[in-house]
């Protein structure tokens, strides 16, 4: 459904990604792992559609169509989904106006017919269990007081209402602690089907004791550097990024 | 001809008018409003309309505002439709005791006031003064002074009719008062609105006020309101400014609270070709509180200006503004917020925030906070900010399949929304809430769909 060939991007004159080639099929899930500046948060921001990022070369291309020239908005209606690393705080934006018009704007998309707040309702309360998320948070403003671990279950909770295709889960485990990110992990899975794919970013290993991945990769400095199975995950752990690092003759 | 000569050229207009029209000013009106007329027209020739010149109008230039020949409307005029038949608010839910004017008159055929609670007055000014002499000359022209601001001097001298309304003790207004400006005329019109509020110890009450113009002449709207309330009363009051293009409106508040009071105005400028409103409100108990809440949603080459003062003359008192706009287009809009603590007035609370979100690089805003500290022992803080919508907060709702205009709509709401939830009256809350929406959307936002077809 994803295909990612020979990708530069540059922020700002420097480039970040430097040949990033990534094939991704329904039912897999990769997980991409680096150090810290290696880019991994710049490949999820770009396949999303934020703006300020330059695609100097290379193409990627969702179920055979460009990808790179659709507006986010549109991505996100055909089925992509970021994860942010550090979801936004939106003062006067209520959550429930917020995911109605999200789901809404997805359901215009495919052709359905729209909810009325209290079919909304009603699916929002079925999603609001998977991830274990309290009514006191829902009738807020977007994030606006969340703490870190809300904000990160926030997200899973979005993606159980838009039910995307790709999942790209941007450090979603960053700075949870261990029943957080169970909870979170557990949500993913639920969501999982032979019909969609996940692409988890992370620096760490721990979370893919819980979201096990078929495929992992290595960013290091712009390029993947490794692909191989599940077990690489633990390598990296055992050895650490060094171990890469020198490999790379750095 | 020379700058100067122009400018004593058109203020002259207006004296000269004033000369000529003497005698209908001074015909039925009550000895109070007379007895002010001929020291506040000098008052105006001494100051002379607004220029930059003028520091509290320096980013408010209304020499051209004056420049229209406009009428006059000195006597009541008579209105022979019913207005209560054609225009009707369609606020749904929105419960009051409605009352229209008309340029500025207090409209005969009122009919909602009968059902006020026993003691409550609200009537027309030129009657009012005429019946109980006693107390305007207790309280008239003593908030609004003639010497300390043209506008107020003009409308001194030229005041004829508006509205009074007395709340007497203990007494609980449980449905708001509303009221209709409505501005209608054949021709480019100035209109002199004069009111007098006297809220009496432990009384409370709400005021609505709409300003709408009915047509797309050109008006010119001079009002002055002084409002006084009592140990422990409350007042809420309401102001929705939605005219069009070729109106000028201009608001002078004077409020004056006495000890355990408190004050809410808040005022939505929706529409408007050039809103200046003057809020000034003096904290002359100890415990008395004011809320003074402000937002404006402005495009093209509109302007609003909101210029507040408040004085803090007791200790153990609290103030609170919160003023947002949304500037579009090349708008320009301004924010003068003066906090004068007095000596003495020591435990003062007193808050300040202002924040502005320009949609455009044309748009510009001037935002000037003055804090004035004479005591030792007080909290004052204020904070202002000119900023576009937060590009990251955009991007979040995008990247949900919000699409880019809606999700600009979202946050500019979302902006709005720190304001419009301190409206406590829940009609109006959701009426203002919908109209920011239309006015966001690009939409007209339309308050009324009166009957009088206008094409404004």
């Amino acid at each position: 459904m994803l295909s990612i060939k020979n990708l530069y991007v540059s922020v700002e004159g420097k480039e970040i990604l430097k040949g990033i080639n990534l094939e991704v099929k329904p039912g897999e899930v990769h997980a991409i792992m680096g150090p810290n500046g290696s880019g991994k948060s710049t490949l999820a921001n770009v396949l999303a559609g934020k703006e300020e990022y330059e695609i100097t070369s290379g193409e990627v291309t969702y179920f055979n169509e460009d990808l790179l020239e659709k507006a986010p908005e549109k991505r996100a209606k055909e089925g992509i989904f970021l994860s942010f690393q550090y979801p936004v705080e939106i003062p006067g934006v209520p959550m429930v106006n917020f995911l109605k018009t999200a789901v809404n704007e997805h359901r215009k998309n495919k052709g359905e017919k729209e909810l009325k707040a209290g079919e909304f309702l009603k699916l929002m309360r079925e999603k609001m269990d998977l991830v274990e998320m309290h009514t006191q948070l829902t009738n807020r403003s977007v994030n606006e007081g969340f703490s870190g671990g809300e904000k990160k279950k926030n997200e899973i909770f979005q993606m159980a209402l838009l039910e995307p295709k790709l999942a790209i889960l941007d450090e979603t485990d960053s700075g949870l602690d261990i029943d957080a990110l169970k909870t979170v992990a557990h949500g993913v899975n639920a969501l999982k089907t032979s019909e969609n794919a996940t692409i988890v970013v992370t620096h760490y290993q721990r979370l893919l004791d819980y979201i096990v991945p078929d495929f992992v990769h290595v960013l290091y400095n712009g390029k993947i550097v490794k692909s191989a199975g599940k077990e690489l995950a633990f390598e990296l752990e055992e050895k650490g990024y060094d171990w890469i690092k020198k490999e790379n003759g750095n | 001809m020379s700058v100067l000569v122009e400018k004593a050229d058109l203020s002259l207009k207006y004296t000269g008018h004033y000369n000529n029209v003497k005698e209908l000013l001074f015909k039925n009106s009550s000895e109070v409003l007379n007895a002010q007329r001929n020291k506040a027209i000098q008052d105006f020739v001494l100051q002379g309309i607004p220029t930059r010149k003028n520091e509290a109008y320096k980013y408010t230039n209304l020499q051209p505002q004056f420049f229209p020949e406009f009428k006059f409307i000195h006597q009541k005029e008579n209105v022979e439709a019913d207005l209560n038949v054609i225009f009707r608010c369609d606020v749904p839910q929105l419960s009051t005791h409605l009352n229209l004017f008309f340029n500025g008159w207090y409209y005969d055929k009122n009919r909602e006031t009968a059902n006020l609670p026993e003691g409550v007055i609200f009537e027309s000014l030129e009657k009012m003064a005429k019946n109980k002499p006693e107390i305007f000359q207790e309280y008239y022209s003593k908030l609004a002074k003639t010497g300390d601001d043209p506008l107020v001097a003009l409308n001194t001298a030229y005041a004829k009719d508006g509205y009074f309304l007395y709340v007497p003790k203990n007494i609980i207004v449980e449905k708001p008062i509303q009221l209709i400006n409505l501005l209608q005329a054949q021709n480019d019109t100035f209109a002199t609105q004069r009111n007098l509020i006297i809220i009496e110890p432990g009384a409370s009450v709400q005021l609505i006020i709409c300003d709408h113009t009915l047509n797309l002449n050109q008006y010119l709207s001079n009002s002055v309101t002084e409002i006084f309330v009592s140990e422990n009363a409350n007042l809420d009051y309401y102001t929705l400014q939605n005219q069009h293009n070729n109106a000028t409106s201009l608001n002078s508040v004077f409020i004056q609270q006495e000890r355990d009071s408190n004050v809410t105005t808040h005022t939505s400028s929706l529409h408007g070709g050039l809103i200046r409103n003057n809020l000034k409100i003096i904290l002359n108990g100890e415990n008395a509180t004011a809320n003074m809440f402000g937002m404006s949603f402005i495009d093209r080459k509109q302007h609003v200006d909101n210029f507040t003062q408040i004085t803090h003359a007791k200790p153990h008192c609290q103030s609170n503004q919160v003023y947002k706009n949304v500037l579009d287009h090349e708008s320009t809009g301004v924010f003068s917020g003066q906090i004068h603590v007095i000596r003495d007035a020591q435990k003062t609370n007193a808050f300040q925030k202002n924040n502005n979100l320009l949609l455009t690089d044309k748009a510009t805003m001037q935002t000037k906070p003055q804090l004035i500290i004479d005591a030792d022992d007080v909290k004052c803080s204020h904070g202002a900010t000119v900023g576009q919508i937060d590009e990251e907060a955009l991007f979040y709702l995008r990247a949900r399949g919000i699409d880019e205009d809606k999700a600009r709509l979202m946050m500019m709401n979302a902006f709005a929304h720190e304001v419009v939830q301190e409206i406590k009256v829940k009609a109006l809350r959701d009426r203002i809430d919908d109209l920011v929406e239309k006015r966001l959307n690009g939409e007209v936002a339309r308050c009324h769909e009166c009957a009088y077809n206008c094409e404004c």
